[in-house]
């Protein structure tokens, strides 16, 4: 009966969801009051009973009901608690639940938190919204319905993955799925900003905020896709050009364009087609992503069986949704105008060509994605676009990127001289350049690598890395500069200025770590024999052999591998190779120690046949490889500074403000 | 300058940037690009003899075989038609069994083996990569 109740529930939501999409954007369009008073109630009611029927399906994982088909499908009676809460979006059904659920809770954040906007802009951000919650509620009653019955019920369930077994995936697809989703906020303000024929500073302004934070969640969700794929995967890679990584990766390149366009809308008044073009963009490729994720098209480990009666209902999706947002975009775009002005270089130009370099590299993934799909489906044969496809576009369209990412905080606004610019920036592009071109000779001997060379890449990558840490240093020092007490000038600064460069420290640092590991990574796979040593990298790795060990619902083989540099003890690794009692799929769990310079990182192969208990082993020391993550990190937490800001939390004001001014110019965030 | 030569700068300038684009995808797309073939084609001889490509199917049962070093295992991949040897250096992917379905990528050698520099199988039990799928499918067709 309890299923039933979710099922039920869905139906009403989706009632809910179809009123919110179209009576209060009828109402903004007739000035009715009561027609625009409903999107508030309405985008509560969705929210509770998506959450209730949410709900329903823990409590069916929870109590191991497997009479419920998505359950018996997914879970199993020995899995441990968490997971078997984690699993409910451990297949098609269930994430297509928690994207409605985390939908509804992004409308309901938005009438929370948008008391002063005004009514018909409410009104029509959530009817938006709405429309888009009533496409994924009906695709889900129509072909993937969570609480479909299985009679008689199975006596027990054919459990989860056990790759999904992990608390990395616990938490990585709701973060991201928060970061797709919240993009359709973004776009929900582009399209009613197009409705209401009112393009300007201030609708950046509202909009600003909850695409930074979609951002925000975004990054953490890839970067937590990126470190589960390190450790679980078992071969020590952290991005592989997969194309459901690729899926996520497109609208959060166009997204970073995004945030970066909605920054000059919002201070200069330029750029606002290009904006509205962008986040009508992000959104799209955020459906897209789904549709390659959901419909099976993809080889990848992120595709579950599935049929092709949903491909097509996403696919008709996505075509509507971005058709008609184009078509809206060509007849109300012209009214728009182009807004202020500026010259061939100034900040505006600078954070248009990034602009422009975020969407072509967003492109370029998109085309080494698609392309097999195409050939495939225009019978030209199978095929598939590699790594190396993406290495090759990205490094020529990132660096001219990251050389203008340093420049543009130090550039002014609309216009500036050459040499002006270039007088400011030339000792901290030297001293870059000097550092990263000597850097790498002590790199090899720091990391005690035996073949220390010299590499054009790594020198690429350093400098890309210092010059922009160079620009932090000058940025700062020009505006702390100045009489007075230096922690009051500090303080002074804008969260918003501190959050931005702190975003750009961090691709810093996410340069530095994909250089140097990339660069100087030791991968060995090797057989070994019980009380083997490997000396590799300047450290002695020992192989004691492996033993059996239970676990909650698999067996264990665990092998014992002891590090020492030095004569002295430096790790105790344990890599695992288990084998699930109820699928009985193998599963490779690498030993990793941490560091802040360096990853030790161990896993097991297979047993060799007819010897004493030897393995082949893969070990690997990854240089600097932590600092990937840090890098995402400190992106995420610099974007959460910057709309922690004074200015958006006092909202009255500044849309008073704003709105009596639509071009706001000097406000914080310039250069002197 | 005047508002319209600017303007004329500009597109200039992102036609460039485009144009810089699309060579840049289309030269890497050349390089890296790797077909599919199945073991029918391969003996049909209609794999490329010079570069790598992947082949696809089902591991023959019986037909794995580890060399002294524990690293190196051949093994020969089928369509069940036809069936071509691969060698490979390295730890397979857990899921790799006789029997079950796999993707290779690699380059063909003067000894009539396919000299593979990776080996992929899926991540589920049950799964069978498409290619494989696909190439078993070709190959019943042809009967």
């Amino acid at each position: 009966m309890i299923p039933e109740l979710g099922h039920f529930s869905l139906i009403i939501a989706l009632f809910m969801a179809m009123s919110l999409g179209v009576l209060p954007i009828l109402g903004a369009a007739r000035n009715s009051r009561v027609l625009m008073g409903v999107a508030r109630p309405l985008a509560y009611g969705q929210f509770v009973f998506i959450a209730l029927a949410f709900g329903v399906l823990a409590h069916a994982f929870l109590s191991n009901d497997f009479s419920v088909l998505y359950v018996a499908q997914h879970s199993n009676s020995q899995l441990p608690g968490q997971y078997r809460f984690a699993a409910i979006w451990g297949g098609h059904e269930g994430s297509l639940l928690l994207w409605a659920l985390l939908l509804s809770v992004w409308a309901a954040s938005v009438a929370t938190f948008s008391r002063h906007l005004p009514e018909e802009m409410v009104a029509r951000v959530l009817g938006v919204m709405g429309l888009i919650e009533a496409g994924f509620l009906l695709f889900m009653l129509l072909t993937s319905n969570p609480f479909t019955r299985l009679l008689p019920a199975a006596a027990d369930g054919a459990d989860l993955n056990p790759l999904l077994q992990d608390p990395g995936l616990v938490i990585h697809p709701p973060m991201l799925y928060m970061g797709y989703v919240g993009f359709s906020v973004a776009y929900a303000f582009a399209i009613s900003a197009l409705l209401g024929g009112k393009l300007d500073a201030t609708w950046a302004r509202w909009s600003r905020p909850w695409t930074t934070v979609a951002w925000v969640f975004m990054t953490i969700g890839i970067a937590l896709g990126s470190g589960w794929a390190y450790y679980e995967l078992g071969w020590g890679g952290w991005w592989f050009w997969d194309p459901v990584e690729n899926a996520s990766f497109m609208p959060w390149l166009l997204g970073t364009a995004l945030i970066h366009s909605l920054a000059v809308t919002e201070k200069r008044g330029a750029f606002k087609s290009w904006t509205v073009l962008l986040a009508i963009g992000a959104f799209s490729l955020s459906l897209l992503g789904t549709f390659l994720v959901r419909s099976g098209v993809l080889t990848s480990v992120h595709s579950f069986a599935s049929d092709p009666k949903r491909g097509i209902f996403i696919l008709g999706f996505l075509v509507v949704v971005i058709g008609a947002s184009l078509l809206l975009f060509a007849w109300r775009a012209p009214k728009v105008g182009l807004g202020g002005k500026f010259d061939m270089l100034s900040r505006e130009s600078l954070l248009l060509s990034n602009n422009v370099l975020l969407s072509v590299a967003s492109a370029s993934v998109f085309i080494g994605t698609l392309y097999p799909l195409f050939m495939d489906a225009l019978g030209y044969g199978k095929l598939s676009v590699g790594a190396p496809y993406f290495q090759a576009v990205f490094v020529p369209l990132m660096v001219p990127m990251v050389f203008m990412m340093g420049l543009g905080p130090l550039a002014r606004w609309k216009k500036m001289a050459v040499p002006d610019l270039a007088s400011r920036v030339k000792w901290g592009f030297a001293s870059a350049l000097v550092i990263a071109l000597l850097l790498p000779f002590l790199m090899g001997k720091f990391l005690s690598q035996e073949s220390s060379k010299w590499s054009p890449l790594v020198a690429l990558g350093l400098l890309m890395s210092f010059w922009i840490i160079a620009s932090l240093i000058i940025s700062l020092k020009q505006r702390l500069s100045g009489e007075g007490d230096l922690a009051q000038r500090l303080r002074r600064q804008s969260l918003s200025y501190y959050g931005m460069q702190l975003a750009h420290l961090g691709v810093a640092v996410f340069i530095i770590g994909v250089t140097l590991v990339k660069g100087y990574e030791t991968e060995r796979d090797v057989r070994m024999n019980v009380g083997d040593t490997i000396v590799a990298g300047g450290y002695e790795f020992r192989f004691n052999g492996v033993t059996q060990v239970p676990g909650p619902n698999y067996v264990a083989g665990e092998g014992s591998v002891t590090v020492h540099r030095d004569g002295h003890l430096v790790a105790d690794l344990h890599p695992e190779k288990r084998v699930y009692n109820v699928s009985g799929m193998p599963l490779t769990e690498a030993s990793i120690q941490p560091g802040l310079f360096r990853d030790l990182y161990v896993s097991l192969g297979e047993p060799i046949p007819e010897s004493e208990g030897a393995w082949a082993v893969r070990i690997y020391i990854k240089p600097f490889v932590d600092w990937i993550w840090a890098g995402c990190l400190m992106m995420a937490l610099g974007g959460v500074l910057s709309i922690s800001d004074r200015r958006y939390r006092i909202h009255q004001k500044a849309t008073a403000r704003a709105s009596a001014e639509p071009v706001v110019s000097n406000l914080q965030g310039q250069a002197s | 300058m005047k508002l319209r030569q600017k303007r004329l700068v500009y597109i200039l300038v992102a036609l460039a940037a485009v144009g810089l684009a699309v060579g840049l995808v289309l030269n890497a797309l050349k390089d890296n690009v790797s077909l599919y073939f199945t073991p029918t084609q391969v003996y049909n001889k209609e794999a490329p003899q010079e570069r790598s490509f992947r082949i696809g199917g089902l591991v023959e049962a019986g037909s794995l075989k580890r060399e002294g070093d524990g690293l190196t295992v051949h093994f020969v991949i089928t369509d069940l038609k036809k069936s071509l040897p691969v060698v490979y250096k390295g730890i397979l992917p857990d899921l790799f069994k006789e029997g079950k379905g796999v993707v290779a990528e690699g380059k063909m050698e003067a000894d009539g083996v396919m000299h593979a520099s990776e080996v992929l199988a899926k991540h589920d039990e049950n799964y069978m990569p498409p290619e494989a799928a696909d190439a078993l499918k070709k190959a019943k067709s042809v009967q």
